[in-house]
């Protein structure tokens, strides 16, 4: 009973659940973020916010949204009252270096198999030295997730084509 | 005991036999030198690799560790066939690059649905953009077996299989046979039909005596797990190269290793599983 009135005091009090979502830490690697464009509240602390959804005329025109975009846009995953964290559903603010749990929110079955590193990739040392786990922007576009088709690197010699050097 | 023939061809060919040839003639199998005769191995082979190369390399011995054995996940539901491992595998180990060619990994191209349908695999694949609708790709590279048929047949035991699991191969005692390379049926093997050709400026000078170092004309060669790096602490470079992270690694023994959930919770196989070559290398679909 005192717990919960120390919550609700807290809630009250700060206008946020002081038992912020609690996740593990994990050695993430840094966000591929367009170099020169973080903090983004560089240009974004200024400016009013315009909540309303929209196609971005002057700014940002690289980004095409191909990601569920009919159903969502910026400000669902970027959050309007500080730009530099992004924003989950439940409201929690997070940095971009947690963006797995944004991503997690609707790709639960990935984000299982990240957590215990079977999606995504590991690299380093899985012992006894610094290891680093991918993120899942590091490898997807978060605009864009689906992944691209690449150029092969070249197949084999074939035997008959491959002079032994004698 | 030597026999009479190498006994009148040491003292025949003395004048033609530089010292450092006597040494690497009388040495031992790597498995039963003593710690001793392993540093003298090392140092003399140094020095052979700084003279030929005009490097300085690290040769290790690390032994295997207790309680570890080593073991590998590939996601066939991930891979794209970009070959990425393949070459990056090529430099890490040091294989032979043109004549003779030598790849550790060879990525196989099946149709959609025929994965069992080993015969119609094509390794020669070479399209603009991977991967190519209605195919799936697989890499095959030793499975480091815990019943090698390939360390069965070697008729010196230049070939055997480690405490951690990985199955290397004593260059120095191979004499070239070939037979593991008939035994293995996942073509795991390959030999250095000629010098091995690989330029100066793309060695890696990090090597293991059973792994990475630079092998010879005439003597076998395969995937030692990067053994190098995972005596280490770290992962092998194909696993680090793969752009969609198929490629897992871990310690069988663990039951908090990668490779142990991916066993217990998703669909695993082993490839040619009822020819009971037990192999550690199990290949899964994640989705």
């Amino acid at each position: 009973m005192k717990i919960v009135s120390l919550c609700l005091f807290a809630i009250i009090a700060f206008g946020v659940p002081v038992f912020a979502a609690h996740h593990d830490e994990y050695p993430v690697a840094t966000p591929p973020l367009t170099e020169g464009i973080f903090p983004c509240s560089n240009c974004h602390a200024g400016m009013d916010v315009n909540t309303k959804r929209r196609q971005l005329k002057d700014e940002h025109t690289n980004i095409k949204l191909h990601h569920a975009e009919n159903d969502r846009w910026c400000l669902d995953c970027h959050n309007p009252a500080n730009r530099d964290k992004l924003k989950l559903a439940n409201g929690d603010t997070i940095p971009f270096t947690d963006s797995y749990l944004l991503c997690g929110q609707c790709h639960g079955n990935i984000y299982r198999d990240w957590k215990v590193g079977i999606h995504g990739k590991r690299i380093g040392y899985f012992k006894g030295g610094k290891r680093v786990y991918f993120l899942c922007v590091n490898c997807h576009n978060p605009h864009d997730p689906k992944f691209k088709p690449l150029k092969p690197e070249p197949p084999p010699i074939r035997p008959e084509e491959q002079a032994h050097g004698r | 005991m030597m026999s009479m023939g190498a006994l009148a061809a040491l003292s025949l060919g003395s004048s033609a036999c530089t010292q450092v040839q006597k040494e690497e003639f009388l040495q031992k199998r790597f498995r039963e030198m003593t710690e001793a005769e392993k540093k003298t191995t090392i140092r003399r082979l140094e020095e052979t690799y700084f003279r030929k190369y005009g490097k300085k390399f690290r040769i290790g011995t690390q032994p295997a560790e207790s309680a570890v054995l080593w073991g590998y996940g590939l996601d066939l539901s991930r891979c794209i066939g970009c070959r990425r491992c393949v070459y990056a595998c090529v430099k890490e180990n040091n294989q032979s690059r043109i004549s003779p060619q030598l790849h550790w990994i060879r990525v196989v191209r099946l149709k959609d649905g025929s994965l069992i349908n080993l015969e119609n695999a094509e390794h020669y694949y070479n399209p603009e953009t991977v991967p190519e609708p209605g195919f799936q790709y697989m890499p095959v590279q030793c499975q480091h077996c815990e019943t090698p048929p390939c360390v069965r047949v070697c008729p010196v035991h230049a070939t055997w299989k480690e405490p951690d699991g990985i199955v290397v191969v004593d260059y120095n005692w191979c004499i070239g046979c070939r037979y593991c390379i008939a035994a293995c049926p996942y073509k795991g093997r390959v030999f250095n039909w000629a010098e091995p050709n690989i330029p100066a400026e793309e060695l890696n000078t990090e090597v293991h005596y059973l792994g990475n170092r630079p092998r010879m004309k005439n003597v076998v060669e395969k995937c030692t797990f990067c053994i190098q790096r995972v005596r280490n602490g770290r992962y092998p470079a194909c696993v680090e190269a793969c752009p969609t992270g198929t490629r897992k690694f871990g310690n069988l023994l663990d039951p908090d290793s990668e490779i142990r959930y991916l066993i217990e919770n998703k669909r695993v196989f082993r490839l040619k599983e009822d020819l009971n070559t037990e192999s550690k290398f199990y290949y899964f679909f994640s989705a």
